[in-house]
Protein backbone atom coordinates (compact mmCIF):
# COMPACT_ATOMS: atom_id res chain seq x y z
CA UNK A 1 0.00 0.00 0.00
CA UNK A 2 1.71 3.13 -1.05
CA UNK A 3 1.53 5.95 1.01
CA UNK A 4 -0.44 8.15 -0.90
CA UNK A 5 -3.38 7.85 -3.95
CA UNK A 6 -2.86 9.51 -7.45
CA UNK A 7 -6.96 10.69 -7.75
CA UNK A 8 -8.01 12.04 -10.85
CA UNK A 9 -11.43 13.61 -10.64
CA UNK A 10 -14.26 15.07 -13.18
CA UNK A 11 -14.01 19.28 -13.07
CA UNK A 12 -16.31 21.51 -15.43
CA UNK A 13 -19.95 20.48 -16.47
CA UNK A 14 -21.06 17.88 -19.42
CA UNK A 15 -17.32 19.38 -20.65
CA UNK A 16 -14.93 19.62 -18.75
CA UNK A 17 -11.43 17.52 -17.73
CA UNK A 18 -9.80 15.06 -15.04
CA UNK A 19 -7.50 17.13 -12.66
CA UNK A 20 -5.38 15.04 -10.89
CA UNK A 21 -5.15 15.18 -6.73
CA UNK A 22 -2.55 13.63 -4.42
CA UNK A 23 -4.29 12.36 -1.33
CA UNK A 24 -3.04 10.45 1.71
CA UNK A 25 -3.72 7.10 1.55
CA UNK A 26 -5.56 5.68 5.44
CA UNK A 27 -6.56 2.53 6.38
CA UNK A 28 -10.06 1.39 5.62
CA UNK A 29 -10.36 4.60 3.53
CA UNK A 30 -14.30 5.33 1.63
CA UNK A 31 -14.09 6.73 -2.19
CA UNK A 32 -16.24 9.50 -0.11
CA UNK A 33 -13.73 10.02 2.62
CA UNK A 34 -11.17 10.68 -0.68
CA UNK A 35 -13.28 12.90 -2.46
CA UNK A 36 -13.95 15.10 0.79
CA UNK A 37 -10.50 15.28 1.69
CA UNK A 38 -9.95 17.15 -1.73
CA UNK A 39 -12.52 19.65 -0.70
CA UNK A 40 -11.45 20.31 2.79
CA UNK A 41 -7.96 20.33 2.10
CA UNK A 42 -7.04 20.32 -1.43
CA UNK A 43 -9.52 22.26 -3.25
CA UNK A 44 -12.79 24.15 -1.75
CA UNK A 45 -14.17 24.52 -5.11
CA UNK A 46 -15.11 20.96 -5.54
CA UNK A 47 -18.97 20.04 -5.78
CA UNK A 48 -20.59 16.86 -4.89
CA UNK A 49 -22.97 15.58 -3.09
CA UNK A 50 -23.12 13.34 -0.16
CA UNK A 51 -25.80 13.03 3.27
CA UNK A 52 -25.82 9.88 5.42
CA UNK A 53 -22.58 8.34 4.67
CA UNK A 54 -23.87 4.74 5.56
CA UNK A 55 -25.31 3.61 2.48
CA UNK A 56 -28.99 4.38 3.68
CA UNK A 57 -29.71 8.04 1.34
CA UNK A 58 -28.71 7.50 -1.94
CA UNK A 59 -27.05 10.67 -2.92
CA UNK A 60 -23.19 10.01 -2.68
CA UNK A 61 -23.14 7.37 -6.09
CA UNK A 62 -20.31 8.46 -8.45
CA UNK A 63 -18.61 6.53 -10.84
CA UNK A 64 -15.45 5.09 -9.42
CA UNK A 65 -12.65 3.78 -12.09
CA UNK A 66 -15.66 3.18 -14.87
CA UNK A 67 -17.86 1.48 -12.92
CA UNK A 68 -21.02 3.56 -10.79
CA UNK A 69 -20.93 2.87 -7.34
CA UNK A 70 -22.12 4.46 -3.72
CA UNK A 71 -19.36 5.97 -2.61
CA UNK A 72 -19.75 6.07 0.84
CA UNK A 73 -20.16 2.00 0.91
CA UNK A 74 -16.83 1.83 -1.01
CA UNK A 75 -13.32 1.09 -0.01
CA UNK A 76 -10.34 2.71 -1.81
CA UNK A 77 -8.65 -0.87 -1.32
CA UNK A 78 -11.71 -2.56 -3.15
CA UNK A 79 -11.20 -0.42 -6.17
CA UNK A 80 -8.02 1.35 -6.23
CA UNK A 81 -5.94 0.24 -9.05
CA UNK A 82 -2.60 0.39 -7.87
CA UNK A 83 -2.30 3.99 -6.40
CA UNK A 84 -4.73 5.40 -8.90
CA UNK A 85 -9.00 6.37 -8.62
CA UNK A 86 -10.73 7.75 -11.48
CA UNK A 87 -13.78 9.85 -10.08
CA UNK A 88 -16.34 10.62 -12.39
CA UNK A 89 -20.03 11.71 -12.06
CA UNK A 90 -22.69 9.16 -12.91
CA UNK A 91 -23.35 8.53 -16.47
CA UNK A 92 -26.39 9.17 -18.37
CA UNK A 93 -27.04 12.13 -16.54
CA UNK A 94 -26.70 15.97 -17.30
CA UNK A 95 -23.69 17.15 -14.90
CA UNK A 96 -24.73 20.30 -13.00
CA UNK A 97 -20.73 20.51 -11.24
CA UNK A 98 -17.96 18.23 -11.49
CA UNK A 99 -19.11 15.36 -9.40
CA UNK A 100 -22.73 16.43 -9.09
CA UNK A 101 -25.28 14.97 -11.05
CA UNK A 102 -29.17 16.52 -12.00
CA UNK A 103 -31.73 13.92 -10.93
CA UNK A 104 -34.24 15.54 -12.31
CA UNK A 105 -34.92 13.64 -15.26
CA UNK A 106 -34.31 10.03 -13.48
CA UNK A 107 -36.68 10.97 -10.83
CA UNK A 108 -39.71 12.65 -13.68
CA UNK A 109 -38.89 9.32 -15.28
CA UNK A 110 -40.69 7.29 -12.00
CA UNK A 111 -43.41 9.32 -12.28
CA UNK A 112 -43.87 8.75 -15.97
CA UNK A 113 -43.92 5.24 -14.75
CA UNK A 114 -46.88 5.84 -12.84
CA UNK A 115 -44.71 5.47 -9.61
CA UNK A 116 -47.06 6.19 -7.33
CA UNK A 117 -49.82 4.28 -5.22
CA UNK A 118 -52.89 4.81 -6.43
CA UNK A 119 -55.25 3.48 -3.36
CA UNK A 120 -59.37 3.19 -3.31
CA UNK A 121 -59.85 2.71 0.75
CA UNK A 122 -58.75 6.02 3.22
CA UNK A 123 -58.37 6.21 7.10
CA UNK A 124 -61.56 4.95 7.68
CA UNK A 125 -61.31 1.88 6.52
CA UNK A 126 -59.74 -1.80 7.72
CA UNK A 127 -56.31 -2.04 7.31
CA UNK A 128 -55.64 -3.92 3.91
CA UNK A 129 -54.14 -7.72 4.81
CA UNK A 130 -51.51 -8.68 2.15
CA UNK A 131 -50.23 -12.29 3.32
CA UNK A 132 -46.67 -12.01 3.24
CA UNK A 133 -45.93 -15.26 1.74
CA UNK A 134 -48.44 -14.43 -1.50
CA UNK A 135 -46.52 -14.53 -4.80
CA UNK A 136 -46.98 -10.82 -5.03
CA UNK A 137 -45.85 -9.51 -1.87
CA UNK A 138 -42.87 -11.85 -2.39
CA UNK A 139 -42.25 -9.95 -6.15
CA UNK A 140 -42.60 -6.38 -4.29
CA UNK A 141 -40.49 -7.33 -1.72
CA UNK A 142 -37.66 -8.20 -3.82
CA UNK A 143 -37.70 -4.79 -5.30
CA UNK A 144 -39.19 -2.62 -2.49
CA UNK A 145 -35.94 -2.09 -1.04
CA UNK A 146 -34.75 0.78 -3.68
CA UNK A 147 -33.39 4.19 -2.50
CA UNK A 148 -32.99 5.93 -5.81
CA UNK A 149 -29.27 6.31 -5.68
CA UNK A 150 -29.35 6.23 -9.64
CA UNK A 151 -26.69 3.62 -9.98
CA UNK A 152 -28.95 1.27 -12.04
CA UNK A 153 -29.89 3.92 -14.31
CA UNK A 154 -26.20 5.25 -15.05
CA UNK A 155 -25.09 1.90 -15.84
CA UNK A 156 -27.61 0.99 -18.25
CA UNK A 157 -26.68 1.06 -21.96
CA UNK A 158 -30.33 1.17 -23.11
CA UNK A 159 -30.92 4.07 -21.08
CA UNK A 160 -27.48 5.82 -23.43
CA UNK A 161 -28.58 4.57 -26.85
CA UNK A 162 -32.82 5.83 -25.94
CA UNK A 163 -32.25 8.85 -23.61
CA UNK A 164 -36.29 8.51 -23.36
CA UNK A 165 -36.20 4.77 -21.93
CA UNK A 166 -37.98 4.85 -17.99
CA UNK A 167 -34.74 2.91 -16.92
CA UNK A 168 -34.36 0.34 -14.22
CA UNK A 169 -35.67 2.56 -11.02
CA UNK A 170 -38.15 3.49 -12.14
CA UNK A 171 -39.78 0.26 -13.77
CA UNK A 172 -38.22 -1.37 -10.78
CA UNK A 173 -41.14 0.95 -8.65
CA UNK A 174 -43.78 0.34 -11.37
CA UNK A 175 -43.15 -3.78 -10.78
CA UNK A 176 -43.27 -3.49 -6.78
CA UNK A 177 -46.40 -1.94 -7.46
CA UNK A 178 -47.78 -4.00 -10.37
CA UNK A 179 -47.05 -6.46 -7.52
CA UNK A 180 -49.53 -4.37 -4.82
CA UNK A 181 -52.84 -6.32 -4.42
CA UNK A 182 -54.32 -2.72 -3.21
CA UNK A 183 -53.34 -0.31 -5.69
CA UNK A 184 -55.97 0.40 -8.40
CA UNK A 185 -54.01 2.22 -11.44
CA UNK A 186 -52.43 -1.34 -12.88
CA UNK A 187 -54.20 -0.73 -15.94
CA UNK A 188 -52.90 2.95 -16.33
CA UNK A 189 -49.32 1.39 -15.38
CA UNK A 190 -48.91 -1.18 -17.77
CA UNK A 191 -50.05 1.35 -20.89
CA UNK A 192 -46.97 3.70 -19.40
CA UNK A 193 -44.29 0.95 -19.19
CA UNK A 194 -45.41 -0.82 -22.09
CA UNK A 195 -43.67 -0.16 -25.84
CA UNK A 196 -40.21 1.59 -26.92
CA UNK A 197 -39.53 3.53 -24.09
CA UNK A 198 -40.46 1.15 -21.60
CA UNK A 199 -40.08 -2.10 -20.81
CA UNK A 200 -39.67 -3.35 -23.71
CA UNK A 201 -36.82 -1.50 -24.81
CA UNK A 202 -34.48 -3.53 -22.34
CA UNK A 203 -32.11 -6.12 -23.74
CA UNK A 204 -31.88 -8.06 -20.43
CA UNK A 205 -27.99 -7.38 -20.51
CA UNK A 206 -28.26 -7.15 -16.47
CA UNK A 207 -25.98 -4.16 -15.63
CA UNK A 208 -28.21 -2.75 -13.55
CA UNK A 209 -28.62 -6.24 -11.07
CA UNK A 210 -25.06 -6.68 -11.41
CA UNK A 211 -24.10 -3.10 -10.02
CA UNK A 212 -27.39 -2.24 -7.81
CA UNK A 213 -25.77 -1.70 -4.63
CA UNK A 214 -28.89 -3.26 -2.77
CA UNK A 215 -28.35 -6.34 -4.59
CA UNK A 216 -31.88 -6.03 -6.18
CA UNK A 217 -32.60 -7.15 -10.02
CA UNK A 218 -34.45 -4.75 -11.43
CA UNK A 219 -34.02 -6.96 -14.59
CA UNK A 220 -35.90 -9.99 -13.24
CA UNK A 221 -38.93 -7.05 -12.71
CA UNK A 222 -38.50 -6.00 -16.26
CA UNK A 223 -39.09 -9.30 -17.57
CA UNK A 224 -42.04 -9.67 -15.40
CA UNK A 225 -43.25 -6.73 -16.77
CA UNK A 226 -43.08 -8.01 -19.99
CA UNK A 227 -44.70 -10.92 -19.54
CA UNK A 228 -47.95 -9.18 -17.63
CA UNK A 229 -48.00 -6.26 -20.34
CA UNK A 230 -48.17 -9.01 -23.16
CA UNK A 231 -50.92 -10.87 -21.27
CA UNK A 232 -52.41 -7.51 -21.21
CA UNK A 233 -52.12 -6.68 -24.63
CA UNK A 234 -53.99 -10.27 -25.35
CA UNK A 235 -56.38 -9.52 -23.39
CA UNK A 236 -57.14 -5.91 -25.12
CA UNK A 237 -56.10 -4.50 -21.92
CA UNK A 238 -53.90 -2.02 -23.27
CA UNK A 239 -56.10 -0.40 -25.95
CA UNK B 1 -53.85 14.88 -28.19
CA UNK B 2 -55.47 11.79 -29.11
CA UNK B 3 -53.54 11.45 -32.17
CA UNK B 4 -50.62 11.81 -30.23
CA UNK B 5 -51.84 9.04 -27.28
CA UNK B 6 -53.48 6.70 -29.66
CA UNK B 7 -49.82 6.63 -31.65
CA UNK B 8 -48.55 6.03 -28.22
CA UNK B 9 -51.11 3.33 -26.89
CA UNK B 10 -50.43 1.54 -30.53
CA UNK B 11 -47.08 1.07 -29.84
CA UNK B 12 -47.23 0.00 -26.54
CA UNK B 13 -49.80 -2.59 -27.73
CA UNK B 14 -47.21 -3.50 -30.83
CA UNK B 15 -44.47 -3.97 -28.53
CA UNK B 16 -46.40 -5.94 -25.96
CA UNK B 17 -47.66 -8.56 -29.55
CA UNK B 18 -44.42 -8.18 -30.68
CA UNK B 19 -42.65 -9.52 -27.49
CA UNK B 20 -45.10 -11.93 -27.18
CA UNK B 21 -44.61 -12.89 -30.90
CA UNK B 22 -40.82 -12.89 -30.23
CA UNK B 23 -40.95 -15.26 -27.32
CA UNK B 24 -43.04 -18.26 -29.11
CA UNK B 25 -41.03 -17.99 -32.32
CA UNK B 26 -37.26 -18.05 -30.04
CA UNK B 27 -38.98 -21.42 -27.94
CA UNK B 28 -40.15 -23.00 -31.67
CA UNK B 29 -36.62 -21.92 -32.98
CA UNK B 30 -34.69 -23.45 -29.92
CA UNK B 31 -36.19 -26.67 -30.71
CA UNK B 32 -35.75 -26.33 -34.35
CA UNK B 33 -32.11 -25.51 -34.28
CA UNK B 34 -31.60 -28.46 -31.34
CA UNK B 35 -33.05 -30.81 -34.41
CA UNK B 36 -31.31 -29.41 -37.10
CA UNK B 37 -27.82 -29.78 -35.53
CA UNK B 38 -28.38 -33.34 -34.30
CA UNK B 39 -29.81 -34.55 -37.36
CA UNK B 40 -26.98 -33.23 -39.22
CA UNK B 41 -24.34 -34.46 -37.33
CA UNK B 42 -25.93 -38.11 -37.02
CA UNK B 43 -26.80 -37.91 -40.84
CA UNK B 44 -23.07 -36.98 -42.04
CA UNK B 45 -21.10 -39.16 -39.79
CA UNK B 46 -20.27 -41.28 -42.67
CA UNK B 47 -19.88 -38.29 -45.52
CA UNK B 48 -22.66 -37.59 -47.26
CA UNK B 49 -23.13 -36.31 -50.93
CA UNK B 50 -25.67 -33.69 -52.37
CA UNK B 51 -27.47 -36.37 -54.54
CA UNK B 52 -28.08 -38.83 -50.85
CA UNK B 53 -29.08 -35.79 -48.81
CA UNK B 54 -31.79 -35.10 -52.12
CA UNK B 55 -32.47 -38.48 -52.44
CA UNK B 56 -33.89 -38.68 -48.79
CA UNK B 57 -35.36 -35.10 -48.54
CA UNK B 58 -37.18 -35.38 -52.04
CA UNK B 59 -40.64 -35.95 -51.40
CA UNK B 60 -40.55 -36.41 -47.62
CA UNK B 61 -43.36 -34.65 -45.99
CA UNK B 62 -41.95 -34.58 -42.34
CA UNK B 63 -38.81 -32.97 -43.79
CA UNK B 64 -41.15 -30.40 -45.81
CA UNK B 65 -43.13 -29.71 -42.29
CA UNK B 66 -40.22 -28.98 -40.09
CA UNK B 67 -38.41 -26.87 -42.04
CA UNK B 68 -41.36 -24.92 -43.00
CA UNK B 69 -41.99 -24.44 -39.37
CA UNK B 70 -38.10 -23.63 -38.82
CA UNK B 71 -38.74 -20.79 -41.89
CA UNK B 72 -42.30 -19.22 -40.17
CA UNK B 73 -40.14 -19.09 -37.04
CA UNK B 74 -37.06 -17.31 -38.58
CA UNK B 75 -39.18 -14.80 -40.44
CA UNK B 76 -41.22 -13.80 -37.83
CA UNK B 77 -38.10 -13.76 -35.16
CA UNK B 78 -35.33 -11.72 -37.15
CA UNK B 79 -37.01 -9.10 -37.87
CA UNK B 80 -38.35 -8.21 -34.78
CA UNK B 81 -34.85 -8.17 -33.17
CA UNK B 82 -33.43 -6.44 -36.58
CA UNK B 83 -35.83 -3.51 -36.13
CA UNK B 84 -34.42 -3.09 -32.82
CA UNK B 85 -30.96 -3.47 -34.14
CA UNK B 86 -31.99 -0.45 -36.77
CA UNK B 87 -33.00 1.87 -34.03
CA UNK B 88 -30.23 1.61 -31.61
CA UNK B 89 -27.60 1.20 -34.05
CA UNK B 90 -27.97 2.73 -37.14
CA UNK B 91 -30.40 5.44 -35.89
CA UNK B 92 -33.38 4.18 -38.12
CA UNK B 93 -36.83 6.09 -36.42
CA UNK B 94 -39.59 3.34 -35.76
CA UNK B 95 -41.26 3.16 -38.94
CA UNK B 96 -38.35 3.18 -41.38
CA UNK B 97 -37.20 0.67 -38.64
CA UNK B 98 -40.28 -1.13 -39.34
CA UNK B 99 -40.42 -1.03 -42.79
CA UNK B 100 -36.75 -2.35 -43.16
CA UNK B 101 -37.18 -5.32 -41.06
CA UNK B 102 -40.30 -6.34 -42.96
CA UNK B 103 -38.58 -6.69 -46.11
CA UNK B 104 -36.31 -8.07 -44.23
CA UNK B 105 -38.35 -10.68 -43.10
CA UNK B 106 -39.67 -11.21 -46.68
CA UNK B 107 -36.69 -11.69 -48.04
CA UNK B 108 -36.14 -14.65 -45.45
CA UNK B 109 -39.96 -16.49 -45.98
CA UNK B 110 -39.38 -16.17 -49.68
CA UNK B 111 -36.11 -17.41 -49.80
CA UNK B 112 -36.29 -19.59 -47.06
CA UNK B 113 -39.60 -21.70 -48.53
CA UNK B 114 -37.43 -21.55 -51.74
CA UNK B 115 -35.07 -23.26 -50.53
CA UNK B 116 -37.34 -25.84 -48.62
CA UNK B 117 -39.07 -26.19 -51.88
CA UNK B 118 -36.12 -27.19 -53.70
CA UNK B 119 -35.03 -29.67 -51.37
CA UNK B 120 -38.30 -31.13 -50.58
CA UNK B 121 -40.58 -31.01 -54.34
Amino acid sequence: MSATLKVKVWRGKQSGEFVGYEVPRLGSQTVLDVVTHIQRHLDPSLSYRFACRVGMCGSCAMTVNGVARWTCRTHVAKVVQGDALEIAPLSNLPVIKDLATDMREFFDKWAGAKGQFKGKTTRHDEFAQVKPESRERAAANAGIECIGCGVCYASCDVVTWRPDFLGPAALNRAWTLANDVRDTAQRERLKAVAGDVGCHACHTQGSCSERCPKEIEPTAGIAGLKRLTARAAVRGELE
Amino acid sequence: MSARMSAVTNSAVTQAKLWYWQRISAMVLALCVLVHLGVMIYAVRGGLSAAEILGRTRGSITFGAFYTVFVLACAVHVPIGFARICEEWFGLTGLRAAIVAKLLGLIILVMGLRAVYGVVL
